[in-house]
């Protein structure tokens, strides 16, 4: 039965812990399900393939809207983490201690451990050129496993028929 | 519900081919199975998984997930994707009589 492999790309382009999490658990699962998977990282994503980086993402208190009281297990409702406390030294480390609880607490493994994972799995990853370009990142920068450094033209040739998913 | 014959034996399986009854799952069953999913002889490596998923989806009443599979039974992810290539997840889950793996990670 000659069937054709589904093929997904991701293009991953924010470099906040919760932003890396959406590549990394649809690419997984469509790893096990048999799907070939292509990541690409770009701008800010770039943060998830820098070795000084990746294991250190993290989530900002200010200005996200969605992170509310209720997440430390208070009876607060809709009431947003003030602004004004986002701003203290050390609330941008409790926001990131907070969520990688949570996402621990499904089972979820870290960034670094998910990325082994895919590229155990034959995740590709691919840096972009034009943002290594402009940040000075150099090749000895990035994780190791990394497939290339590419332009956005060669990417769009090695995923002409995937999906492509933009995070 | 639909039944197929696999190995001689009648078993229950939903329109995607995987069995809904794990209490009908031979030996057999599995090797046929496996040859549909590609892969023409199990080895040691590949039974000691097909064991692990058995025994999980026993206890629990579904599939392991992948990651379940190689933290649990000590698989590596690189030779869980080299025994069942191409979707080791839903390969092994179908060729031990359980359904589709239900959890994200």
């Amino acid at each position: 039965m000659a069937e054709k492999t589904r093929k997904m790309a991701f293009i991953c382009s924010k470099g906040d812990l919760d932003m890396a999490y959406p590549a990394l658990i649809m690419g997984w699962a469509a790893l096990g399900e048999g799907i070939d998977v292509t990541l690409f990282f770009t701008f800010w994503g770039m943060d998830m393939i820098t070795k000084s980086r990746y294991k250190r993402l993290e989530l900002a208190p200010v200005a996200n809207t969605s992170m509310k009281m209720t997440m430390m297990g208070l009876p607060t409702g809709n009431l947003g983490i003030p602004n004004l406390l986002g701003i203290i030294p050390g609330m941008t480390a409790f926001a990131t201690w907070l969520m990688r609880k949570k996402i621990g607490g499904v089972g979820a493994p870290t960034v670094p451990e998910y990325i082994q994972m895919m590229m155990d799995g034959g995740a590709k990853f691919y840096a972009c050129k034009m943002t290594a370009d402009m940040m000075g990142l150099k090749k000895e920068d990035y994780i190791d496993g990394l497939a290339g450094v590419v332009t956005v033209t060669e990417f769009l040739d090695m995923t002409e028929d995937a999906q492509i998913i933009f995070i | 519900m639909a039944t197929r014959t696999i190995a001689g034996k009648t078993v229950q399986v939903n329109e995607e081919g995987f069995m809904t009854d794990p209490s009908e799952w031979t030996k057999e069953i599995a090797v046929e199975l496996a040859k549909e999913e590609g892969l023409p002889a199990l080895t040691d490596a590949h039974w000691k998984v097909i064991e692990f998923c058995r025994k999980e989806g026993t206890a629990t009443g579904k599939a392991p997930t992948l990651r379940q599979i190689t933290t649990g039974a000590a698989v590596s992810t690189k030779d869980m994707f080299a025994l069942f290539p191409k979707g080791p997840a839903k390969k092994v889950a179908r060729i031990s009589g359980l359904g589709k793996p239900e959890g994200c990670v």
